[in-house]
């Protein structure tokens, strides 16, 4: 398989990730080198093989209902890029 | 003094004969000296050093010391350190002062360790250079011309080049292991859950570990009695009995089973390497192991299944840059959605952005089966061909990489070719088992200079480091690879 320069402008839109025109070209050449690699993987038998997404098969953990973070709102806002009144300030989505 | 490894450092440190304030003084002062020609640090902050190491002597005259009390170290700039700079090699994290400690520094802070310093890394851990740093590359300090590996290369370099004499690391894909290797130092990854993730900034969390590197199998082993232990606020993190890992180091090795996979010596392995491996292996015969070929018929086959797991992994961890909590933000934007691929396009280095585009690509609508379950598919029977082969032996042994450090800038324009370098270590990360690197000799003469350091790759079965460390201390016990260090 092979990404067109289509693929990978759909691919930097769902990752929200500026590609210039300029910079298309060679980043289509470089993801198709490494889907290259990862293609050799598709032609093997895997049928009948659990997929495993972990390497310990431990289950999620339930902790009790207590609420237990401390108040940090200050200290993590201080580094935000915007804020106001203690709020994190994008811009405007609805108009 | 600065030869010293942690074990030496903490006797001197218990005697008087020196204390915290002074030995952080000298590693500072050396720093100061070399870091300019090796850059193994994205930060050095003297003050914050300084008051640290007080607070050590401080215990010390309390009678409050433990172990480690006053050892300096250096730490990876993947640990959320607080107050400060945590970049993780990344632009998109240039004005990040961490506001919290990740459980490691935590861990380090009780036991009194002393912070020398951030060092240098791959952008976002995603690399096996150090080129990929947005602090510029790191030097192997055993020739200047020559990458330190990565993507823990600032840990590597500054362990090696003895900028400290020991340094907290990660490794997804053999990121503690083969700068270690490359670098001519010890490092340990531990069995996946072992050393808490909180406040490690993520890349693909199913195999992102913490560990240390070092001078010795023994400071591995007393650094990890440090880093490992149950942390609530890693889901992943297990509930085991506290561990000393140093237990065994002094357990004789005879009718120890080691395995050597043929796959790990087969076409690519180069001939100096190879040398060097074998010479170490006829060591470990001398102290009574024996030897038995095993099979790891599939390891080809964890490049292009670890490519797809961890950019899936790092495409998902990494959505959470998005200009908006911490981090970078773009000067200017029309919108919200302009904001967030301007900041991100500004934030991350081309590495970075091409594993997101993948993992993108692998997760989106219709190629998650051909791809994703795919790659998990195949990372169960690769866990399964290691089973298989422990049920022949106790270690198994081979090389860290097939090549000794490349120079700086000869793949850095290729990354499928510097994929390729993983082939050893990606299995240890997709089965999840531990793996650790230890210097075993050197390369042959490159560009007419003294040859590169070669690291003998051990890996365990789950939870067997203190197995492991014992194996490393031993060989360490009859050969001074591990004592040499770079004239610099």
């Amino acid at each position: 398989m092979s990404l067109s320069l289509d693929d990978v402008r759909r691919i930097a839109k769902l990752a929200r990730i500026g590609v210039t025109d300029d910079e298309l070209a060679a980043t289509q050449l470089q993801l198709n080198r490494i889907f290259g690699l990862i293609e050799e993987m598709r032609a093997v038998d895997t049928s009948g093989i659990e997929p495993m997404a972990h390497a310990q098969d431990v289950g999620l953990r339930l902790r009790a209902d207590e609420a237990t973070a401390p108040d940090r709102r200050a200290a993590f806002q201080a580094i935000a890029p915007a804020v106001e009144a203690g709020l994190y300030l994008v811009p405007k989505v609805i108009e | 003094m600065l030869n010293n490894t942690l074990k030496q450092l903490s006797a001197r440190l218990a005697a008087k004969e020196v204390s915290a304030v002074e030995l952080a003084t000298e590693y500072l002062a050396r720093i100061e000296l070399l870091n300019p020609r090796l850059n193994a640090f994205i930060t050095v902050d003297r003050e914050k050093t300084l008051a640290e190491a007080q607070t050590a002597d401080a215990l010390r005259a309390a009678g409050n010391a433990g172990l480690l009390t006053g050892v300096p170290l250096a730490h990876k700039d993947i640990f959320c350190q607080q107050g400060w700079k945590t970049s993780c090699g990344s632009k998109m994290l240039d004005n990040f002062i961490s506001p919290y400690d990740a459980h490691i520094i935590e861990q380090c802070r009780k036991a009194g360790l002393v912070t020398l310093g951030r060092a240098n890394m791959d952008e976002f851990a995603m690399g096996s250079s150090n080129e990929n740093s947005a602090y510029g590359p790191v030097r192997n300090p055993w020739d200047v011309n020559a990458i330190p590996g990565g993507s823990s290369g600032g840990s590597a370099a500054a362990v090696a080049a003895r900028l400290a004499p020991a340094a907290t690391a990660t490794d997804t894909g053999g990121s503690i292991r083969q700068p270690a290797a490359f670098c001519g130092v010890t490092g340990i990854k531990p069995t996946y859950g072992v050393v808490s993730r909180f406040g490690m900034v993520a890349f693909a969390s199913s195999l992102d570990q913490g560990g240390p590197i070092a001078t010795t199998a023994e400071d591995c082993a007393l650094l990890l009695n440090v880093m490992a232990g149950y942390d609530e606020r890693d889901s992943t993190s297990l509930e085991r009995t506290k561990e000393d890992y140093t237990r065994d180091l002094a357990q004789p090795l005879t009718g120890l089973k080691i395995g050597l996979p043929k796959e790990y010596f087969a076409e690519g392995l180069a001939a100096d390497v190879a040398q060097a491996i074998e010479a170490a292996i006829a060591e470990y015969k001398k102290l009574g192991a024996e030897v038995v070929e095993v099979s790891l018929p599939n390891t080809k086959l964890a490049i292009p299944s670890y490519y797809v797991i961890a950019p899936a992994e790092a495409s998902s961890n990494l959505s959470r840059f998005d200009g908006v909590r911490y981090g970078h933000r773009a000067a200017e934007y029309s919108g919200l959605a302009d904001m967030y691929e301007k900041s991100r396009a500004e934030g991350f280095g081309w590495e970075v952005k091409r594993r997101i585009l993948t993992g993108t690509y692998v997760l989106s609508h219709g190629y998650y089966d051909a791809y994703y379950l795919q790659a998990q598919k195949i990372r169960r029977i690769i866990a399964d061909d290691f089973q298989k082969a422990f049920a022949q032996c106790d270690v198994i042994m081979g090389p860290v990489a097939p090549t000794t450090a490349w120079n700086l800038g000869e793949k850095s324009d290729d990354p499928v070719a510097m994929y390729l370098e993983d082939i050893y270590t990606l299995g240890v990360n997709l089965a999840g088992l531990p793996g650790m690197s230890v210097p075993v000799g050197f390369g042959k003469s490159v560009d007419g200079k003294a040859g590169r350091p070669v690291g003998l790759q051990i890996i365990g079965n789950y939870f067997s480091e203190a197995k492991m460390l014992n194996v490393a201390h031993q060989l360490q016990q009859v050969t001074d690879w591990h004592t040499r260090a770079p004239a610099l």
